[in-house]
């Protein structure tokens, strides 16, 4: 038996680390988007997590990725020695309960349901659009401190991180784009430039306004359905009553979903 | 029929409603379940409260309901049924063909039933095209991508089964296509929403018209740029609209990109019919404009009284060949009731 306390302690750091799990179609952690519904750890090194998509029908093979994602995250805790990953009600739930509970590498259950081939081109997809959000938000930061389009697209990374942002949103995203520009390789070095394409290459300040178009409409796009996911997700298990005072919305499973704040005021 | 302040009368052509059956006694397994309470979920979470059905009236409603929410109650004067069958799911089908139309013929004036078929069905879909185009004569088809067929998992509309219905829809005269991406589910290894396909489809098909409901969500980016280079793409509003309420800011930016992307000829209004109902969704819509910081992103586009009217119902008439002038006159002449009541 663990110690109450200990045992809160043990299950926040699993909160904490499942931020760096995110929804690969929102970029946006699992935590945040209210996914993650009970964690409990057992004795000092075994940890059980469940979660829940919106929808039965979200997209299985994002489904797939997160799963591998929370069992990535909570595994590399250094008292973490066994961990259950288990999705709840959804159309693929079985299969992708059975393969990241296997043991087995992700690929090799993947290459099972898609005629051998990868994630990586669809995976590829997603982190474009993330990285383009992220950048815009930078830019469009910049941009409200009153630096011109030559200004910015010479921008190099040494540069960017003399930058003082106050905003909520450029606060951030602005570690997380940095994050993308390392891992992908696009800057690493002070002085490379602070704000290629996602294929590399350097933008023009006279094409600056139609690069922001676009990013524009991936930011549209995954805000849009990260609003939808959300309402989804606040809305799947709850039913309509008519009261005296007409309608309302009754959650028809309350209790069995512990929002996170409790969680983490238990810590 | 929408009246403005000023007593203009406004052609509503409800593009996207349906008439389904999700109720337990029809529903053959889980997905069926799971089908008819995703659509619930977001019934109750875009929904104006006052605005919210029981679970029970939502699963399956009357032919009353649906006259009356829509003609009645509601200002559509036209309202296209989309079929959308899922008979993996539903013991009778979701939307049923013959149930629709059943329901139409009372007021044949005002519906436009849609078709459906599975292009997995192979030699049958083909001879399914030309049975409801000799029985119900219909213009149109709803195809829904994510549809389950035994082991399959979802379809695309570029692939070679399907582009023998599509040739045989364009011989025979069934010319717009009504697309709904859902996830496909199989091969994981693909975009579950892709609306690729659309472009491949769109431009081999010239004489079709591709109408992408919900606007390609969750694509909409993916979306606007393939139907700015197609002629014969089209956008339908169906699950954006209901976002002028919860999300109105939201709802500002989809319709600049849409307008700005697409164009004011291109976008159809839908209710998605009985997620929502038109009335509030009408009337919040004819009240809206777009926040100007956003228009002003978009060059300066707007939701004028005339691109409003556009989207409510004349764009959509163009494709089924409605003349809105002698439409009205003959609604005129007969005004909407409900004999039991």
């Amino acid at each position: 038996m663990l110690v109450a306390n200990l045992k809160a302690e043990l299950e926040t750091e699993v909160w904490q680390s499942l931020d760096a799990v995110t929804d690969p179609e929102l970029d946006e952690p699992v935590t945040d988007m209210g996914f993650i519904e009970r964690i409990e750890v057992t004795d000092a090194k075994t940890v059980k997590i469940e979660f829940r998509l919106p929808t039965y029908w979200c997209s299985p093979n994002f489904a797939f990725l997160m799963a591998f994602g929370i069992r990535r995250e909570v595994t590399s805790l250094p008292w973490v020695v066994e961990a259950e990953v288990r999705l709840n009600d959804h159309c693929f739930g079985e299969k992708v309960n059975e393969g990241v509970n296997s043991g087995r590498a992700y690929h090799d259950i993947f290459a099972e349901y898609c005629d051998g081939a990868k994630l990586d081109e669809v995976i590829g997809t997603f982190l474009a659009k993330a990285y383009d959000r992220r950048q815009e938000t930078v830019l469009l930061g910049l941009q409200a401190q009153g630096q011109r389009p030559a200004g910015i697209v010479a921008m190099t990374l040494a540069e960017l991180r003399e930058v003082v942002f106050t905003g909520e949103e450029e606060l951030r995203q602005l570690p997380r784009y940095m994050d993308l520009l390392a891992v992908q390789g696009l800057a690493t070095d002070p002085d490379d430039l602070a704000f290629p394409t996602w294929e590399g290459q350097e933008i023009d300040a006279r094409d600056l306004e139609e690069h922001l178009a676009k990013l524009r409409s991936t930011r549209i796009n995954m805000e849009f359905n990260g609003a939808l996911c959300r309402g989804l997700a606040k809305t799947r298990y709850k039913e309509v009553e008519i009261g005296p005072e007409g309608p309302m919305l009754i959650d028809f499973i309350a209790g069995r979903v512990p929002p996170r704040e409790k969680a983490v005021a238990t810590g | 029929m929408y009246k403005t302040k000023d007593g203009k009368e406004i052609f509503v052509l409800d593009g996207h409603t349906h008439f389904w059956d999700g109720s337990p006694e029809n529903q053959s397994n889980v997905h069926g379940k799971q089908f008819i309470d995703c659509f619930y979920a977001y019934h109750t979470n875009l929904s104006p409260e006052e605005e919210l059905w029981e679970k029970s009236k939502f699963e399956k409603y009357s032919e009353d309901d649906i006259y009356r929410d829509l003609f009645v109650d509601g200002p559509n004067d036209m309202a296209i049924i989309q079929t959308t069958v899922l008979r993996d799911f539903y013991k009778n089908g979701f939307g049923n063909l013959e149930r629709a139309n059943e329901m139409a013929r009372r007021h044949p004036e005002r519906f436009i039933v849609n078709g459906s078929f599975d292009p997995r069905d192979g030699e049958k879909a083909l001879e399914y095209i030309h049975f409801m185009k000799e029985t119900y004569d219909i213009q149109g088809v709803k195809m829904y991508t994510a549809e389950w067929n035994g082991d399959s998992k979802g379809w695309a509309l570029n692939d070679p089964a399907a582009y023998k219905c599509f040739e045989l829809c364009d011989k025979l005269g069934i010319r717009n296509i009504h697309v709904h991406k859902g996830p496909t589910i199989i091969p994981l290894s693909k975009d579950a929403f892709s609306v690729g396909d659309v472009d491949y489809a769109a431009t081999d098909f010239q004489n079709l018209n591709w109408i992408v409901e919900h606007c390609g969500l969750p694509r909409l980016d993916d979306f606007c740029w393939i139907a700015t280079q197609e002629t014969n793409v089209y956008a339908g509003l169906a699950v954006a609209m209901p976002f002028i309420h919860s999300r109105p800011r939201y709802f500002g930016e989809v319709m600049a990109e849409l307008l700005w992307w697409v164009g004011e000829d291109k976008i159809l209004f839908g209710s998605d019919y009985a997620i929502w109902t038109p009335r509030w969704l009408v009337e919040k819509f004819m009240d809206y404009q777009i926040p100007d910081d956003i228009s002003a992103e978009r060059g300066g586009v707007q939701l004028t009284d005339e691109v409003k009217e556009k989207i409510l119902g004349l764009n959509a008439a163009k494709l089924y060949d409605i003349d809105v002038g002698a439409k009205m006159a003959e609604l005129a002449g007969a005004p909407v009731r409900i004999a039991a009541e």
